[in-house]
């Protein structure tokens, strides 16, 4: 039986509990009754005290778990707390809608916390009413709560429109994230960002400022599209660009 | 090492952090305050409280700097009944955040009864959370409010070991540390302490209890105000590990009373904050000795902007 994203944390989170096994049991337990939302608060502050902020140990196995239970989710890089809020967060059972209780904890999260919070995108309930809540995400100027979502997660791939997406690899080149971990870089490249792209490389050279390799990622399948074809042999013919760098 | 346990980086410029950052400052600690004019929405503290836990902590991390912080409800604004309440409801979703290291800085302003009330129901909060408190002695009648603010922790039944009054001076400090409570000192100029005065108080009272800070926020003041009290003192004969005490550890034993504050997260941070939210130190690293610098005066030598 493959398991699901919750009985997996449960499992990891579990095996790096120490003398704190009780406790999260106990909790889980609490949170899986229902009750007062406190009850949540409370243990999502408690975590990485309980728990402590080691990473998450994952095998080779683990993560191909995690594949099978949610195409796309990597959750290396996670840490127990993180990794137990999220788990805690699934298992509380709330009389409001999801989107209510995730945008409380959102706007009166620590750092640690929001960047646990969007990492768990991916495993969340009703994923189209929690478009607004990423918007925010993407809009932060925490660089690494931009990249709870932009990196190893699969949500931006599978739940983002055309212009959303377009703009979260935008910002991520804005801020100097990598590309190349954003699940479904090569998937979801289209003739527009292409375009895009091209015009902040253009910005770039015209500034005196470099350009990442990992830019062309996503214009390299569009090279020879009718709009981004001559685009790309105006910079090759200014010296720019080279051949190799697209090919 | 230095540690600054009262700045108000939401304040400061980028200049400051990276000017502490050379001048030895490894953590420093973020109280909640009055930010210069009252707060009307419950909303718009509650996104304040919201930032110093992360935007700022993430800020000072940038530049090698531990982030962390107090949160409470202030004198001045405990005066509005109706924003009051609101955030007295909302402090408890904070006080438990990671890097919350006290209910602060709370106390009295003009010592009218809503302040009061506010107080003693903050002091309740910290002692069900187990937290340390960080009070702000008032700048007027300044003797009997601190003395006023020391009655009411202890008629609350919270523990003069668990309480740092901070502003104090000279007139303030024996009954402070005889009560044996932390006494700060705000180096600040015009209004609070000079670094002269301070190095006079280390030489008569030591430093036991005694915790230096800068108190920095949007006024005229010296985000290398325990710096440079930290240098004015062992140039004045005062010992180096007085000055560590004074300049470091007491602070560190003071708020580390929290469970949030340990050395271990600048000598050796965990693998996920290196990841995301703290960049290291370079002074800890061996990268440069202690530098003294004005703010912004790198900024001015260097005419190039890329």
């Amino acid at each position: 039986m493959t398991e699901t994203p919750k009985t997996l944390l449960h499992r990891w989170v579990s095996a790096q509990s120490g003398d704190q096994a009780d406790w999260l049991a106990e909790q889980l337990e609490t949170l899986a009754a229902g009750g007062p939302e406190r009850t949540l608060y409370i243990f999502l502050g408690f975590a990485p005290r309980k728990l402590g902020k080691a990473d998450l140990f994952l095998t080779e196995a683990d993560k191909a778990a995690a594949e099978a239970a949610h195409p796309g989710w990597r959750p290396e890089g996670w840490s127990v707390d993180g990794a137990a809020r999220v788990l805690g967060l699934l298992t509380y059972k709330s009389d409001r809608a999801f989107v209510d209780v995730f945008k409380d904890l959102r706007r009166t999260s620590d750092l640690g916390e929001m960047i646990a919070l969007y990492r768990g995108l991916p495993l969340y309930p009703d994923p189209e009413s929690l478009f607004f809540e990423v918007g925010e995400g993407l809009r932060s100027n925490l660089k690494p709560v931009f990249e709870a979502i932009a990196h190893n997660n699969p949500f931006p791939r599978d739940r983002m429109d055309e212009h959303r997406w377009n703009h979260m690899i935008l910002k991520a080149l804005f801020v100097d994230s990598q590309l190349s971990p954003i699940v479904g870089l090569k998937d979801r490249a289209n003739p527009e960002l292409a375009r895009i792209l091209i015009d902040y490389a253009n910005e770039r050279w015209a500034a005196g400022r470099p350009v990442t390799e990992e830019l062309w990622i996503p214009v390299r399948p569009f090279a020879d599209h009718p709009e981004i074809a001559p685009l790309l042999a105006t910079a090759t013919a200014e010296g720019r660009l080279t051949k190799e760098v697209l090919s | 090492m230095f540690i600054d346990p009262h700045a108000h980086m939401i304040s400061r410029t980028t200049d400051d952090y990276e000017a502490m950052a050379a001048a030895g400052v490894v953590a420093l600690i973020e109280p909640a305050f009055w930010v210069g004019q009252p707060r009307t929405f419950v909303g718009t503290y509650v996104d304040y409280l919201s930032t110093i836990v992360g935007w700022e902590r993430f800020r000072a991390g940038q530049f090698g700097i531990r982030h962390y912080c107090t949160v409470g409800l202030n004198s001045k604004e405990a005066n509005n009944e109706e924003l009051a309440e609101g955030v007295m409801e909302w402090l408890p979703r904070f006080a438990l955040k990671e890097g919350v290291v006290a209910i602060g800085e709370i106390g009295y302003d003009e010592q009218t009864p809503l302040e009061d009330k506010y107080f003693r129901l903050q002091l309740e909060l910290s002692k069900e959370l187990n937290l340390p408190v960080m009070v702000h002695t008032p700048h007027r009648d300044k003797k009997r409010g601190t003395s006023r603010s020391m009655d009411v922790c202890e008629e609350m039944g919270v523990d003069p070991s668990m309480v740092i009054i901070d502003h104090n001076n000279e007139e303030t400090v024996a009954e402070t540390l005889q009560r044996g409570y932390w006494a700060g000192f705000s180096i600040y100029p015009s209004t609070k302490m000079g670094n002269a005065r301070m190095v006079e108080i280390l030489k008569q009272y030591g430093s036991e209890r005694i915790i230096v800070d800068s108190a920095c926020d949007w006024g005229i003041s010296d985000p290398l105000g325990v710096a440079k009290t930290a240098e004015l003192a062992l140039k004045s004969g005062i010992s180096e590990e007085t000055v560590r005490r004074v300049c470091y550890q007491n602070a560190l034993d003071a708020y580390g009373q929290s469970g949030q504050m340990k050395e271990e997260d600048w000598l050796t941070p965990p693998a996920i904050d290196q990841r995301t939210v703290y960049e290291g130190n370079s002074i800890l690293r061996g990268g440069r000795d202690p530098l003294i610098s004005v703010p912004g005066e790198e900024r001015k030598a260097n005419l190039i902007i890329e």
